[in-house]
């Protein structure tokens, strides 16, 4: 019974993981560009939150809500007014302009509401539900973790239907495939790369909406979430949007498993970077992923 | 505008293309070897960390520069070199001069080992890659009490040469640090005239056309880690005397991207660059502290100021001169050197269009 316990908070856990690398992965199959400010994103958006909810004094839903929406529009200008500047420059480039533009956000948090952990109120907030109880003890699972998984089911399901059936998703599939025919086919190409990094914003400020009644406080620092994200994403391949949720269930399953079942004192010092290994072997053995789209470049 | 004939045929390798160079780096080097006269201790100290630093971009350069693989986990290996030291200063009887060159192969060598698996992936693949090397090396620095410390840290014995003491704050061991650095930017200007050198050149520039004129990519990429990795652990070595205690949190990502942000302020593709980097990052914090006293409180006493004008200046290089501070100073010469004729669109970079990594 320990068992499903560890495995929901790892599901529960991967499923952020795999939000916020879905957040990555939007962004790379439409513009191969790498966002290593998502993390840093999902942190603004969980603010933004904390801001309407706990300081306006929103209904937990409608903060949620405008806070998402206030994040995708942050992200859609973000590519507008910088990113798109810098198409045409070495991939590298891109990394390096993210990581500073991480780092600007995390500064300009830290100003904003002060480097101490906050909190926002959650409707089902340290609820639990007892599954089993018997003499030893009960095992118990947490609500919020069941609620980052049902909330990621439901987000994956409506973007694949998006993506699927609707005009501008599907605008965005043939704009991330080949951005000249796109263009020629009357699309909009500019505007929907922008769309696209306002999506995966959104989707990342939904990653942090979830994730915080899990981890009860946060601080500007808690993007650095992202760097494990990131390990989900080229587990799963980096341009593969399910793979890039399952590349997160892996990383986070192993992280509990290893935290729970390993010995004291490998616990602490294994736990933390299980994820990394798991990338670093599938790199070793698979280098583009497992479920690779990126192949040989061609001359 | 200066017109030089060639004459010889080692003419096109030489360090210094003309007189004009003798006499400016002649300069540049009096003014660094008479620096103990003119400056304080607290800025020879600085100096001497600068020094430290601009080794590591060296080597970091060597890498992103000029074979054009990026590596985020460099601050790992200037840890490695740096507890190496320690290591064995602490272990064996024998002088520091001789420690750092056996600290930066041992090194280059753990380098070398993890080149050639993560040299398997390309692009953001090996940046992620060296990234999550970084944050799992730093948790073994951590977690391998019995050699690093773990996080009580490790204290590196002083240095001294033959009953001689150095103290890292003062001018006897910047000395040192500045023979280092001239013999390591020695080494990277012959590598860089050399096959091996001209080779990474040629796989930065396109390793299709490389191959085709039949370098061996993989070979030439791993040479290039570990050569990197070794200058950046030397860097290390040198660090660790100038800090005299290391600490894990010390060789974080933080730092790696310190690095990153020393080579592309400073200039991508010059050694030069890597020496300019390493002076604006180690004056920057100094700067801040000066400007904060201008500041508003409420903006100059925030926790995290730092970083954030770091990011900022890192914003402002990539979008509006990539090609750092070396390039800016080209730029300006040739304006002097051709004057009335200069065209904005001499250095525009041709832009590629969506290098592609994916086959259609």
């Amino acid at each position: 019974m320990e068992l499903i316990q560890v495995l929901v908070a790892g599901i529960a856990q991967g499923c952020v993981y795999g939000l916020i690398a879905l957040g990555f992965v939007l962004i790379y199959k439409a513009t191969e560009q790498v966002n290593f400010a998502q993390g840093d994103i999902m942190m603004l958006g969980m603010f933004a939150a904390f801001t309407l909810i706990a300081i306006a004094g929103f209904p937990w839903w409608l903060g949620a809500l405008i806070g998402i929406a206030i994040t995708g529009l942050f992200g859609f200008c973000l590519d507008a007014a910088v990113l798109r500047r810098i198409i045409g420059q070495p991939q590298f480039a891109v990394i390096i302009l993210t990581i500073a533009v991480g780092f600007i956000f995390r500064s300009v948090a830290g100003g904003v509401w002060g480097a101490d952990p906050v909190s926002f109120d959650t409707p089902y907030g340290g609820m639990v539900i007892t599954i089993d109880e018997n003499e030893t003890g009960r095992t118990v699972l947490d609500v919020a973790e069941l609620a980052i998984i049902l909330g990621t089911v439901v987000l994956v399901g409506a973007l694949y239907a998006f993506f699927r059936f609707t005009r501008i998703g599907v605008a965005m599939q043939a704009s991330s495939q080949n951005q000249l025919a796109a263009y020629y086919m009357g699309i909009p190409v500019k505007y929907v790369i922008s769309l696209i990094w306002g999506i995966s914003a959104a989707v990342s400020c939904i990653a942090g909406i979830l994730l915080a009644p899990k981890i009860a406080t946060f601080d500007p620092d808690v993007g650095f979430l992202a760097i494990t994200a990131f390990a989900a994403a080229v587990i799963g391949g980096f341009g593969s949007l399910p793979g890039a949720v399952l590349g997160g269930l892996i990383i986070g399953i192993t992280e509990q498993l290893a935290q729970a079942y390993l010995p004291g004192e490998y616990a602490r010092s294994i736990a933390p970077v299980s994820g990394f290994i798991i990338m670093l072997v599938v790199l070793l053995i698979r280098p583009d992923g497992l479920f690779a789209q990126i192949q040989r470049k061609k001359v | 505008m200066r017109f030089v004939f060639k004459t010889g045929y080692d003419q096109d390798v030489r360090f210094f293309k003309h007189a004009g160079y003798w006499q400016s780096y002649g300069f540049l080097f009096i003014a660094a070897v008479t620096a103990p006269l003119y400056l304080g201790n607290f800025e020879i100290s600085e100096l001497t960390q600068a020094i430290s630093f601009a080794i590591a971009g060296l080597g970091l350069m060597l890498l992103v520069g000029f074979t054009g693989q990026v590596s985020l986990g460099h601050a790992a290996f200037f840890g490695i070199g740096a507890y190496a030291q320690a290591w064995l200063l602490a272990t064996f009887d024998i002088a520091f001069l001789v420690a750092m060159p056996i600290a930066a192969v041992f090194t280059g060598l753990i380098g070398l080992l993890l080149a050639i698996p993560l040299l398997r992936m390309t692009g953001i693949y090996l940046a992620i890659g060296t990234l999550a090397l970084s944050i799992v090396l730093e948790q073994i620095l951590k977690s391998w009490k019995s050699v690093t410390g773990g996080f009580d840290g490790k204290a590196v014995e002083p240095a001294s040469l033959l009953g001689y003491q150095f103290n890292p704050d003062s001018w006897d061991f910047y000395y040192v640090a500045l023979a280092i650095l001239i013999l390591v930017l020695a080494l990277c200007a012959n590598l860089l005239r050399s096959p091996t050198g001209r080779a990474m050149v040629a796989v930065r520039d396109s390793e299709v056309s490389a191959r085709s004129m039949g370098v061996n990519i993989a070979r030439t990429k791993i040479t290039a880690f570990g050569i990197s990795t070794a200058i950046t652990g030397l860097g290390g070595a040198l660090f660790a005397h100038k800090l005299q205690y290391l600490a894990p949190d010390g060789f974080n990502l933080i730092i790696s991207i310190t690095f990153l942000l020393m080579i592309v302020v400073g200039g991508l593709g010059s050694l030069q660059g890597a020496i300019l980097g390493a002076l604006v990052v180690i004056l920057l914090p100094q700067a801040i502290t000066i400007m904060k006293d201008y500041l508003p409180p409420s903006i100059g006493h925030q926790p995290g100021l730092e970083p954030g004008i770091f990011g900022l200046i890192l914003v402002a290089f990539i979008l509006f001169e990539p090609m750092g501070i070396y390039g800016r100073w080209r730029k300006i010469k040739l304006f002097f050197d051709i004057f009335p004729v200069y065209r904005k669109a001499t250095f525009r970079r041709q832009k590629a269009y969506l290098k592609t990594e994916r086959m259609r």
